[in-house]
Parts: C-alpha cells; structure tokens; sequence
C-alpha cells in the first residue's frame, strides 16, 4: 500500500504570541530537543510512507532548517523523500495559501504524478506518537471512504477544537468546528486519511468554487454522502498552538515518566535533526530534580521541574523552577526565574530574578535581560 | 585552529590512514567482542570519533580506516561515514579490510604492512602527504599545525611526539632530537628510557618518500612491518629529514581498563583537559536517537556527565552515564563508568566500576565491594580496585562483586547461580577464575 503523506505546516499559530514572531508553529521547540513537526513527520515515516511534503506558508526559515533534506528521517531518497511545498508565482496566478484545502489544491500536480493510491494528512503541530499500520487497516476493513483520527473529549474543550459524534459503528454522523453548542463526545485530531483519487476529486469540485478549508468545505458537507468513519486514538495527544499555557504544560508533561515513556518508546522512535553535542554535565555545585535536561547542557545551578533544551548554560547558584528554557539560553550566576518560557539564546543576568504568576513569563530569542 | 582553505585541486593534498584493527588485549572484557577503536568513551562516543573528528576539524576529508580485529562494531559505527559528514561525492570514509589477491589472501601482519597493502588505494588520490594516525587514542588536535611543521622543515617523515614523566616513558616509543628538532635517535619501548619525548603514533610522510620504504619493507622476511619497530628506527640517518613535532594538549592513550577508567572519569571534574563542549572544535559520533536525560524527584546528581534517554532516580557521583541507563531508586552509582542502555535496580551501591553495554543489573547488588584484593588470573588487567562487568550481563538481584574483578559478556549469574564474585576473582563461562 502506497500511501503519500502531507504535513500541513503554514500556521502562524497566532495563540502562541512571540514565541511564533520568527517561525511557524510546526517549528516551534519542545521537550528538550525536537521540533512540533518531528512527532508526525516520524510517526509517517515509521508507518512505512516514503513521500511526504510539508505545505509551509507562514515564515518558513526555522522549519527549513531543520528539515534540511530530510535526512533525518530517512527521507533523503533517490525515489520520493520530502517535498516542500510552499506557495508561488505562476504564470496565471500569485496567491497564498487560501485555506487548507487550497494549499493542496494548488500543490495538486504532487498529488497527480506520485503512484501512491492513498493520502495521509497530518498537521506539524500535534505531539504524539502512533502506530499508524491499524489505521489504514481499519480504513479498509470498514470500506471508509475516509479515515479521522479522534479522540475523547476528556480534558480538552471543544471550543478549541473540532467535535464529531459518531453511531454505533464509530461512523461519523455530526462534525463541528469549534462550535460550544451540542458538541460531540470525540475531538477531531485534525489527522485524516483518504482515497488519493477521492481527495483529488472533492478538492476539484471545491476549490475552484471558492471553497478553501479542508474541514469546513469539503468534509462537514460530506458527511452525508461519505462514509467518513472515526478511528479513536487513546494515547497522549496534545496541540501546542492552542496556547503559551498549553504549550508550556505540553514540555512539562515529559515529566511525567508516563508520558515520556509513552511519546519516546525505544521501539517507536521520535527523529529530530541532530546535533552531536556531548552529554549534559551536572557540576560539583550543580543539582537536578524532576526534570529533562538535553546534551550539551552544562549546570552548575540548581534546576527543578524544568525542561531544559540543548546548549544551556546554568551558571552556579542560579535557580530554574517550573520552566521551559530553549537551546542556547544561559542563567548567569545567581539569577533565578520561575514558571518562565526563555526562547533561544536568552541571557538572563547575574541576580535577576524573574517569577511568573498566573501565566508564565516570556522572553524572546535573544534578549538579554 | 581553523582548518585551512583549500581548493579543489589540493582536496587531496594530505590523506589519512587510521590504523583501527587492534585489538587491545589490555582492556580485558572490553574489547573481548569489538575493538579497540570501537570502545565506548566519553558517555556517547566510540573512541575512533575523536580522531575522525580531529581530521573533519582540520579539513581533511579523505580517510582510509584500516579494519582487522573484530570489526563489525566498528564498521556498522562508520558506516559510510556520514556521520562526520564524509559521505562525499569526492574522497570520504573508506573503511579497508584486509582482503585476498590472485596469489595469496593475507591478515595485515604489521601497521606498516597494513598502510602497505593499500599502496593502490592511496595511490588514487595521489596525494602529497599520508598521515598516519591509529584509532586507539583520544585527543583534540589540529593535524594542520603538524603539517605546516612538516612543510617548514623540509621534511621527509615528521613523527608527533608529547612529553611524558621519564618514569612512563617504557610504555612509549621515545625520541631524542637535536635543537633543530631533527630525530637523533628513536628507540621502541625502551627499557630505560633517555628521553621524555614520546611518540604518539601519529606520523606524517612524504608519499613518494613513505612508498618505496613500505614496498622494501613488506619483502623483508626479517621484518615484524611495524612502524614504530621497523620503518621509524630506519629513518635515524644523516641523510632523510625525519623531524620530531612536540604536540602540546590533551592525548590519552587508553590502553589499560585503569587509564580507560580515569579518562572517563576525568570527563566529570571541573574544567577537564579534553573540554567536549568547544563550539569550535566538535567531536562528532553515530548516536542514537533517544530524549533528553529524565531525572526524577529522588535524583541526585553531581560531578557527573548524564547523557540522552537516561532515567535516573537514584544517587549519581563522580560518574558518566552513556546513552539510555536507567538507574532506579535508592541506588547510589559513584566513580563509576556505565555503558549504553544498562540497567540498575533498586538499592544498589556501585563504586569504582565499569558496566558494559545492554548489561542488567538487579536490585540490592553490590558492585565494587569489598578488599582490594589482587586480581589472581589477569593481575595486569583489572587493577588498582576497579570492577568490570562485561556487555549483555545479567547480574541476579542481591548479587555481589568485589573489588579488582570482572564478569564476562553475556553470563548471566542467575542462571549460574552465582550470588558473589569476590575481590580479584574473575567469573567466566566456566565459572569463578
């Protein structure tokens, strides 16, 4: 079964304020080495997909970076590999990306020429790990016309995401988007899996009638004459765009041995771009407790209930507490920040402190404060 | 230490050749199943990548690395080299076994004949310069500065030597020179040593100089084809500009499981000679892909390297943890070197030892416990109270080992149901030793 995999990609992620100034949300860091786009960009390629094209819109600089030419994740092929998809200039038309549905239309020709019979369509943003083999196997089994993964609403508010109810065989008979009233029991997981040919047809016969969102345009009115079927995920799953909070709380569930044996089984691998820097060093005068502390990372302070990603620097009788704080930022000597989220390269100076109260504090790629 | 610029037409001004097919007989349990060069060092590395990465830092990207003993660690840790980007369009990794010819097939019987049976695959490249280099060694060099002395003096053969105590010069080959820096005289292992100039196994020759030596040599029958013994002795004449480079820095030669052990734990003291962390000059390796290090509630950690995929919940000292060890609850590991993906139980206490890779340990073991007691079968090999547990071992819960002693890869003591390895004794598939 060959199966093509599109990785939607171009958001800003306009909830996640200046973290997502510099680079689109799929690119945003989190837990302690990886890009959002490394969980499902692993997760197809594990599933045996060996084409996947990223659609990227909004600043796409940090994204490219770090895909390079896929070779991460095995996709630097002399077959298929990782296409990007980003919009353009053409001879009849210069348009952004519309709308979900848009930015695969306009990238159609990927979809024409491959000889993959199935698509798969995922989003840089989501922070999971599955097995996909079931789900293109239950999409046979139950003869779907397309495939969605959800999830149950438990712990998630269906003001921020879609909500599909579904009958006794988990068909999917209501879908709403982002609706408060009469929600569904499932959250839609934004991951979708189709007939190539289908979703060629349904974007041909919406698109060019001014209908560009993938959801609204050219599922919800489908449900009906589809056989848009649910196929329910129970494992950890989280969207980091929705908020600066939620993106927070996403890097400290990785403390939570649970979680981050249930994201990184050994035999279920998460890629990211590597960097080969050396193991972390905790110091004479260094401590660390209930924490993720990544390579290259030197400490000489004391850290608790943090996510520190590569590269930090924390200088003696500095103090990080219920922090996030990305590559390359360093803690001078005797500074000390609570439930703050340090972008790259921050500095923050010998004695300051700073404590978030409500919401976490933020500091921007290279401040130093 | 910047590499220098070159262009395309002196690409292969200068090839390496990594002598890696030796064995290492020192190191005991360590190198029983890989070699030498493939040893794991430093909590993610293999001791090989610090020379490949010396010669990426000094720009040079055509690497021959010859195989011999029990290379398949080795050879699947190179690959096509890609992790120290040298899978390249132009020169790159070679990895050069030893092969059969029409006439006969041959083991490398010497370093010299080793270089010797790849004239061809030298000559290729055509190179001005061969540096010969061994796998053995961890150090941070610039192979560049070495060159441009080589260019400076003129010289035929340059050797890189580094001043050792007088008191350890008999495990080296040593070098006398004259005030030009011109080889007076070179003497292999010397049993009383004249010189604190040692040679670190690193030379650089003239090819069209080191070639005919290396064809004269390999039809000597009376020649062990040994640099340091047969070819570097000969260059002592008058007449061949054979210089002696003093390289001043950090160089280890890791030879014994003592100095292996104080290397690793060197890595965990404050501002180490070797620094790991130098932007400029960056040790690559092939790692795996693991998350960053999870340290629990209990976790205490100090003086201590901690690398991706470790769990740790336990009390951790003075020690590096390789990539993906677990060390659970009430267990406190200190001096101690523990290798990738091992796992510790509850309450164990490990001092002063070396756990092999992939090896189990179970809860309430002891580990480096005991008298110093002299190691009866390996006196030379596990010393100075420190324990080795070899790779893939299963140490039954409630176990313990003493000091100077060792466990062979792959035993499993529950299944032997052997509960104690004392001091100095040595357990085996026979059992104890």
């Amino acid at each position: 079964m060959k199966v093509l995999g599109l990785i939607l990609a171009g958001e800003k992620g306009q909830n996640l304020g200046k973290l997502t100034n510099r680079r689109a949300s799929a690119a945003v860091p989190v837990a302690g080495k990886y890009r959002a786009i490394d969980f499902t960009l692993s997760n197809m390629v594990r599933a045996g997909i060996k084409k996947v094209g990223v659609l990227t819109q909004y600043n796409p600089r940090s994204l490219m970076d770090h895909l390079g030419s896929g070779r991460e994740w095995d996709l630097d092929r002399k077959n298929g590999g990782l296409y990007i998809l980003q919009p353009y200039v053409s001879e009849t038309s210069q348009l952004w990306y519309r709308g979900t549905a848009d930015a695969i239309h306009q990238n159609i020709t990927v979809l024409r020429r491959g000889d993959e019979d199935y698509v798969l369509i995922g989003s840089g943003d989501h922070i999971y790990n599955i097995d996909f083999a079931p789900v293109f196997k239950y999409h046979l089994s139950t003869s779907a016309d397309i495939t969605i993964l959800t999830k149950s609403c438990q712990g998630y508010d269906p003001a921020f995401y879609g909500s599909v109810k579904t009958d006794q065989n988990e068909r999917i008979i209501d879908f709403k988007e982002k609706e408060k009233e009469d929600p569904g029991d499932k959250i839609n997981l934004g991951v979708y899996f189709m007939n190539k040919k289908l979703m060629m047809d349904l974007l041909y016969s919406t698109v060019p009638n001014g209908k560009y969102d993938l959801v609204r345009d050219i599922i919800i009115p489908n449900i009906g004459n589809l056989r848009v079927m649910s196929y329910k995920f129970s494992g950890y799953w989280r969207n980091i765009k929705k908020s600066l909070s939620e993106y927070k709380r996403t890097n400290m569930d990785m403390l939570n041995p649970e979680v981050l044996n249930e994201l990184f089984p050994p035999q279920r691998k998460i890629y990211t771009k590597l960097k080969d820097l050396a193991p972390p060093k905790i110091t004479s005068t260094g401590s660390v407790v209930n924490s993720i502390v990544a390579d290259g990372c030197i400490v000489s302070g004391k850290i608790f209930n943090s996510v520190i990603f590569r590269n930090v620097n924390v200088k003696a009788g500095a103090i990080v507490d219920d922090s996030v704080v990305m590559e390359g930022s360093t803690i001078e000597e005797g500074a000390k920040i609570v439930n703050c989220i340090l972008d790259k390269d921050v500095t923050i100076r010998t004695e300051r402190a700073y404590i978030g109260y409500e919401e976490p504090l933020f500091f921007e790629k290279w401040q130093v404060v | 230490m910047a590499g220098r610029l070159k262009g395309d037409e002196s690409m292969t001004e200068i090839i390496a050749m990594i002598l890696a097919g030796g064995q290492g007989t020192r190191l005991g349990e360590l190198t029983e199943n890989v070699v030498k060069p493939a040893v794991p060092f430093g909590g993610k590395y293999r001791i090989i990548d610090f020379t490949l990465s010396n010669c990426i830092n000094s720009s040079i990207y055509t690497v021959g690395v010859l195989t011999q003993y029990r290379p398949r660690v080795l050879s699947t840790h190179l690959g096509v080299g890609r992790d120290w980007d040298m899978d390249r369009k132009s020169g790159g990794l070679f990895v050069l076994s030893p092969y059969a010819a029409a006439a006969e097939g041959e083991w490398y019987k010497g370093t010299a004949h080793a270089i010797a049976q790849n004239i061809d695959f030298i000559d290729q490249f055509s190179p001005k310069y061969v540096l010969v280099l061994s796998g053995d060694h961890v150090y941070s060099m610039d192979y560049n500065e070495m060159l441009d002395f080589h260019i400076s003096k003129g010289a035929d053969a340059t050797i890189s030597c580094i001043r050792v105590p007088i008191s350890e010069a008999y495990r080296f080959g040593t070098v006398i020179t004259d005030n030009t820096s011109k080889v007076k005289e070179f003497e292999e292992k010397p049993k009383n040593p004249r010189s604190q100039l040692a040679s670190m196994g690193i030379y650089i020759f003239n090819w069209k100089f080191l070639k005919p030596l290396l064809i004269e040599d390999s039809q000597n029958e009376n020649s062990t084809h040994d640099f340091g013994k047969d070819i570097m002795p000969k260059l002592v004449t008058d007449d061949i500009k054979f210089y002696a480079y003093e390289f001043e820095g950090y160089w280890r030669d890791v030879g014994t499981i003592e100095s292996f052990w104080e290397a690793n734990i060197d890595l965990t003291r404050s501002m180490p000679a070797l620094n790991l962390y130098d932007p400029s000059w960056r040790f690559y390796t092939h790692s795996a892909e693991m998350p960053p290090a999870f340290f629990g509630k209990e976790a205490e950690v100090v003086n201590s390297l901690t690398s991706e995929g470790c769990i740790i919940h336990g009390k951790v000292e003075n020690t590096v943890l390789f990539q993906g060890v677990t060390v659970k609850k009430g267990t406190i590991v200190k001096n101690s070197v523990i290798m990738t993906n091992v796992l510790i139980g509850k309450n164990c206490i490990i001092e002063n030892s070396i756990i092999g890779e992939n090896s189990i340990i179970g809860d309430n073991c002891k580990i480096g416990f005991g008298d110093k007691v002299k190691n009866e079968k390996y006196p030379n090999i596990y010393s100075n109270g420190i324990s080795v547990v070899g790779e893939g071992v299963i140490v039954d819960e409630g176990s313990i080992v003493g000091k100077n002693s060792s466990i062979g890869n792959f035993l499993n003591t529950k299944e032997m149901e052997i509960k104690e390895v004392p001091s100095g004794k040595n357990l085996r598939i026979g059992g104890l030793i």
